[in-house]
């Protein structure tokens, strides 16, 4: 106990050392937070009116981008598959930076619903057993019980890789294996709940359709693996850790199947909202053509469309072997997808209202800077694992080098 | 960069950046947090830790209810007087509807804002009124939320007032992670206002757009009040919860007519027992050529529309 104690006062004293570099990077990021926290405690003095929503459109940006990080801390996992399933024990650390993906994602996840609370004073009436859980019936409930279950799973397996690294030894696979595996199909199962949160509305058209919780899975592993191929080059950059190119290779051809299947699946979903001609497609007609004179998201969907296409032609091209020309292709897919599924799936679903009335959403300024802020903490965090994992990954701390005056033993 | 990676790189002066480091965030949180300091209505322990409504002992309902009374007499000024009615054995509440005679002067809409104490700035209001063109089609996107005419009725147009339909198989109560919105035996779908977390994920649900979200504090002219309160009813609710039309519980469990009912000039509005075989409502499901609206989503409302014949 008194080691492990002392494994994680090392953890943290190193989290606060590094170069120029990374304590500006720190700087800029808490500037951002703190931003965010202001703006926050505005929203809280004067309630969500500071926001751009209302009753016609309830749900913004922040259940938005709450969706987009459900995925990415789902697809994290893409980086177990490789090595638990397929035995590359090469890639084997870089599980550990995805699931420490995954645990900064689900922070950032939490925090966003957080911050949609009209009454976050109130969140205890969520907490099983003390206040009152609507489980079964809610998808919310659900949601609550995967997400943090999730956390719980990966912080897990984080933490104990992590120690047994410290500490020399090899993870025994009773207590890791059947954890990852649990690991996985949690994944698949936080992003589809999430997408059952829309699919069970029988009043919203645009969200029930059965195809949307394929679509959210699909466009996950696409993001998701871009995304991770975008950080591993970081801490290739910025770290002495040896990040191989196979695991950035291993990675892209993940993404070189999840892009088509997400564009194909949008398709069917396209084919069945224009071709038929009953009234229920008016909030794809808003979304794609614009309706009754209004177009506000027509512009971002097809922009989103563009970057998706451009990006799937360049991973399917062997020029995307160059990693200049694969970051490329990650980039335009992460913001295509964050487009595409955060406001390009989230507001349209209130326009029109049900009864059909049209009133359109932009988000407020301060609702701009507060998901900045949750943003920033995100990388934060994620800054702050990676700081400490990957010295003891390289073995630099450890167990064997504890200092003398430690004297554990 | 070697040296970074182990914490040899930490000496007395390190500690001291630390230290300085640590202290100008602190300064720079209280900073970012300032606008909290103008907070004055904090929630009070008491509504805090307060339970479910309907896990409330009678002893601590009186309490709560004298809690609410004075809190609304420390605002208002007025000693309303909050009840918790109980639904009566034997009563199903149903609305029916009349839109041939329904003329669209959103005298319903008034009333039900003066009845149940909605705020004046920003207007929330329950009932919402659709002017529908006569042209062959019954079509909500063509409707005009926002009509303003010189007088009514408007030729070549029929009214549709909207507002909760109350139904037997509710999305939103479906939905609510924390059961704070329920149906009562009376039919009456109510929410506890001290119970909701304020997620909205009712009002992504409702088909019937019914359900409205105190955006901002709400802000009611003090002699406006109306003193004649219920908890599930129209006690004035505050910022960051939901509300809607609850049949005006506080009139209708008393057996009174809902305020909407008693304010319409044309007798469009009709509202009873469908127990009871013989109420006006019974008659009208029985005789009357009736009307729901989206029945393909299987919400069994209790709230019917209905035609002259
Ligand atoms: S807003 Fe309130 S009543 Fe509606 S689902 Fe959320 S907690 Fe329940």
């Amino acid at each position: 106990m008194k080691r492990y104690l002392y494994f994680w006062k090392r953890c943290l004293k190193i989290a606060f050392v590094g170069d120029w570099r990374y304590y500006g990077w720190l700087g800029i990021l808490l500037i951002i937070i703190l931003g965010g926290v202001n703006a926050y405690a505005k929203q809280y003095l004067l309630g969500l009116g500071t926001t751009g929503m209302s009753d016609q459109v309830s749900w913004g940006v922040y259940i938005a981008n709450f969706t987009f990080l459900v995925g990415m801390a789902a697809a994290a996992v893409m980086l177990v598959i490789p090595v638990y399933i397929y035995k590359n024990e090469e890639l084997h650390d870089l599980v550990i930076f995805g699931e420490l993906l995954a645990v900064a994602a689900i922070l950032m996840c939490l925090a966003f619903v957080t911050v949609d609370l009209g009454r976050p004073d109130r969140f205890w009436h969520l907490i099983p057993g003390i206040g009152i859980f609507h489980f079964p019936g809610s998808m919310l409930s659900w949601d609550v019980l995967v997400l943090n279950g999730y956390l719980l799973i990966n912080l897990h397996i984080c933490g104990y890789h992590i120690y047994c690294r410290y500490c020399g030894r090899k993870p025994s696979n009773w207590l890791s294996i059947p954890v990852v595996f649990l690991g996985i199909l949690w994944a698949v199962s936080i992003h589809t709940i999430t997408a059952f949160l829309y699919v069970g509305l029988g009043g919203r058209h645009f969200w029930n359709s059965a195809v949307l919780g394929p679509r959210f899975i699909a466009s996950a592993f696409t993001a998701g693996p871009a995304f991770i191929i975008l950080t591993l080059q970081i801490i290739r950059q910025f770290s002495d850790y040896h990040v191989p190119d196979r695991a950035l290779f291993t990675l892209r051809s993940i993404v070189q199947i999840a892009m088509p299947i997400n564009m194909f699946l949008l398709i069917n979903e396209l084919f069945t909202e224009f071709y038929t001609t009953d009234r229920n497609s008016a909030s794809s007609h808003y979304l794609f053509l614009g309706l009754h004179g209004h177009h506000a998201l027509v512009p971002w969907i097809w922009t989103a469309i563009g970057l998706n296409i451009t990006s799937m032609i360049l991973l399917m091209l062997p020029l995307s072997r160059r990693l200049k020309w694969l970051d490329t292709a990650c980039i335009l897919a992460v913001i295509g997808i964050w487009i595409e599924k955060g406001m390009g799936m989230v507001v349209p679903g209130f326009v029109p209202t049900p009864i059909g009335e049209i009133v359109e959403y932009t988000p407020s300024k301060n609702e701009v800077l507060i998901c900045l802020g949750i943003w920033a903490f995100g990388f934060f965090c994620y800054t702050i694992f990676l700081r400490m994992a990957v010295p003891i990954l390289h073995g630099k701390l450890s167990r064997a080098n504890e200092p003398a005056e430690a004297n554990l033993t | 960069m070697a040296d970074l990676n182990t914490e040899e790189g930490i000496t007395r002066r390190s500690f001291l950046r630390a230290t300085t480091a640590a202290a100008a965030g602190a300064a720079a949180l209280t900073s970012a947090l300032a606008p909290l300091r103008n907070i004055g209505d904090f929630p009070s322990v008491e509504e805090f830790i307060q339970k479910h409504y309907t896990e409330l002992t009678p002893a601590q309902l009186t309490t709560v209810l004298g809690r609410i009374e004075n809190e609304v007499q420390k605002e208002y000024g007025i000693r309303p007087h909050v009840r918790a009615l109980k639904p009566m054995n034997g009563v199903e509440f149903v609305y029916a509807l009349n839109l041939s005679r329904c003329c669209g002067c959103r005298k319903c809409v008034h009333a039900c804002v003066a009845e149940n104490n909605q705020s004046r700035s920003p207007e929330v209001q329950y009932i919402r009124v659709l002017k529908m063109p006569n042209d062959g089609r019954f079509d909500l996107e063509s409707g005009d939320h926002n009509y303003n005419p010189e007088s009514v009725p408007v030729p070549g147009h029929f009214f549709m007032p909207i507002q909760c339909h109350h139904c037997k198989n509710p999305p939103c109560v479906k939905v609510c992670p924390v059961k704070a919105t329920w149906q009562e035996p009376d039919g009456i779908t109510v929410i506890d206002y001290d119970w909701c977390i304020g997620c909205r994920y009712c009002e992504a649900a409702c088909p019937y757009f019914a359900r409205r979200f105190n955006f901002t504090e709400p802000s009611i002219p003090k002699e406006k009040i109306n003193p004649n309160m219920s908890y599930l009813g129209n006690r004035p609710r505050h910022k960051g919860v939901m509300e809607k039309c609850h049949f005006c519980v506080q009139r209708t469990r008393a057996g009174q007519y809902p305020a909407c009912l008693e304010a319409c000039p044309t007798g469009s509005r009709k509202f009873g027992n469908i127990l009871d075989p013989d109420s006006e409502v019974s008659y009208i499901l029985k005789n009357k050529r009736v009307m729901i609206l989206k029945e393909e989503l299987g919400t069994l409302p209790r709230f019917f529309y209905y035609f002259d014949v």
